[in-house]
């Protein structure tokens, strides 16, 4: 049995889920849904910044493509901490490609022109 | 002396998607005043995700975001000035500004939306006894230090209040090494978004301690510890529960107000409870042609809510300048009644417009109740409501057709 806060929606529902895969708590079907994929794969989104070099910013935003494994958090992390950029970057400018062989990139999330 | 039909004040995301509504809707001569090096606001510094589901169905960051608008800005003829400080706004709507370039200029202007964004309540609005030692500050400032200029303000961290701002850096000084040791809340329940409280505490096994606050601050050239202790329902301590924490940083969510004091002094009239302006329908202030939208004029929580408002108010100045709100008013005034904080509009002239939003904020999380909406004394409508959140901004929107003049009061029932 784990206890969960349901996340799909303001409410905050507190679920329960057993071994068996049954959800309690939920106000709505959605949480079922959230739930199950909670328990056997949470995903996450990780936005940070790195270093730049630039006339007028020290730090760019970045953030992952598309959500990864939980239990990647702190490498991706680590990586993300490892790199300078240097000004022009635009937008949506791919930072680390395929980030620790995930299938994931990490992008700029800002345009810095100088 | 130059002249605008329309000065915004503030270039976040309420300063400008208000110039662009107004620019769309015809207002030609607008200028944009920003403090800041660019235009974008507090997005700048909210690196996080989770911006934008309402208005573009997607997930967005904050500098994603104000990149969206700061483009729709850029397209039009629009004119802007960063690193520009305004000193004075007087009643007949002069603003005067200076900055490096232009020195002290004074422009006349036709209309003022203030779009001046909100402040954090700090260490003093609470009253926090102790030690004055560095070491305490507010959480949106620590994340302006890491995500702006690269600093992490400390190592070994305790969190005050568990607003947004809060919960975001509490996973956001994890994620950079540090140690959030908890987070304290005075009320029973959390004022930030579940999906926050999981995903920025409970991800890093963060505890949330709820009904407690910090009692005394430790420190002699440096903050060295916190004392922290549980309160009752009357928030006074129970004693025997204080408990010491040894942290560099003490970081301070604790609400944010309204900043105003550019027209706080000039007579405009203050809702004591949101403590931004009060406002019409046309988010018009008590003084003709000064306007007000986004935190300036109540504190959202999302800033999806806070585009559309300031929509809104871009529409309003739009018609305002071209002499097309009525003159003739049917008057209805709008009162929070039981479990409300405060309902907006103030007033409302129901000859102005077809339909009208009423947005409004409960003062304690409610499950399965219902919204009386109540006009002179005479139930309208009762909707009910499966959750309501204080975290939550509501809003209901009604017809016009179905109101009459005098009071509008919005109250919660149990059935």
């Amino acid at each position: 049995m784990r206890e969960l806060i349901c996340i799909v929606c303001p409410r905050g529902c507190r679920l329960k889920i057993n071994d068996k895969m049954m959800v309690t708590g939920n106000y709505c079907k959605r949480g079922e849904t959230y739930a199950r994929n909670e328990i056997t794969k949470p995903m996450r989104m990780i936005t940070s910044t790195v270093v730049i070099e630039s006339k007028i910013l020290d730090r760019l935003p970045v953030c992952t493509d598309k959500p990864i494994p939980k239990e990647q958090i702190f490498a991706v992390m680590e990586a993300i901490n490892q790199v300078v950029v240097k000004a022009p970057i635009k937008i949506h400018d791919v930072i680390i490609e395929n980030v620790l062989n995930l299938g994931v990139n990490i992008i700029a999330t800002r345009t810095v022109e100088i | 002396m130059m002249n605008y039909d329309l000065v915004v004040i503030g270039g976040g995301s309420a300063g400008l998607a208000s110039a662009i509504s107004a620019f769309d809707q015809g207002v030609k001569k607008i200028l944009i005043l920003e403090k800041d090096l660019y235009l974008g606001g507090i997005l700048l510094q909210c690196i996080h995700n989770g911006f934008g589901l309402t208005k573009y169905k997607e997930e967005l960051t904050g500098p994603e975001y104000a990149d969206r608008y700061v483009n729709e800005l850029k397209i039009r003829a629009i004119d802007f000035k960063v690193q520009t400080m305004v000193l004075k706004i007087t009643p007949d709507l002069q603003v005067h500004f200076s900055n490096a370039r232009d020195g002290y200029q004074i422009v006349q202007s036709k209309a003022i939306i203030m779009a001046t964004g909100c402040s954090e309540r700090t260490r003093g609005a609470i009253n926090i006894p102790g030690d004055r030692v560095p070491g305490v500050l507010t959480a949106g400032l620590a994340q302006k230090y890491l995500n702006i200029d690269g600093y992490l303000v400390g190592k070994r961290i305790f969190i005050l209040g568990s607003g947004d701002i809060g919960l975001i850096m509490a996973r956001r000084m994890t994620l950079e090494g540090a140690t959030v040791l908890g987070v304290a809340e005075i009320m029973p329940y959390s004022n930030g978004l579940s999906r926050n409280i999981v995903q920025c505490l409970q991800d890093f096994n963060i505890p949330l301690f709820l009904k407690h606050t910090v009692k005394r601050i430790i420190g002699k050239h440096h903050l060295e510890k916190i004392v922290v202790a549980e309160v009752d329902d009357h928030f006074n301590f129970v004693s025997g529960t204080e408990r010491e924490w040894e942290v560099d940083t003490l970081m301070l969510s604790v609400g944010l107000i309204p900043s105003i004091p550019l027209i706080e002094n000039i007579g405009v009239l203050v809702n004591p409870k949101t403590k931004g302006p009060l406002v019409d329908e046309s988010f018009m202030t008590s003084i003709p042609g000064l306007f007000a939208c986004g935190n300036a004029l109540h504190v959202h929580d999302l800033v999806d809510f806070v585009s559309l408002e300031a929509e809104k108010t871009g529409l309003a100045v739009a018609r305002y300048l071209n002499d097309s709100l009525k003159q003739d008013y049917k008057l209805l005034k709008t009162q929070a009644g039981k479990d409300l904080l405060y309902v907006l509009p103030n007033t409302v002239n129901l000859n102005n417009l077809e339909r009208i939003n009423f947005n409004f904020r409960v003062s304690r999380p409610l499950y399965d109740s219902y919204l009386n909406i109540i006009v002179n004394g005479k139930l309208l409508k009762k909707i009910k409501k499966a959750f309501m959140l204080p975290a939550e901004m509501e809003s209901i929107e009604l017809a016009t057709s179905l109101l009459e003049e005098g009071v509008l009061e919005i109250e919660v029932a149990d059935a």
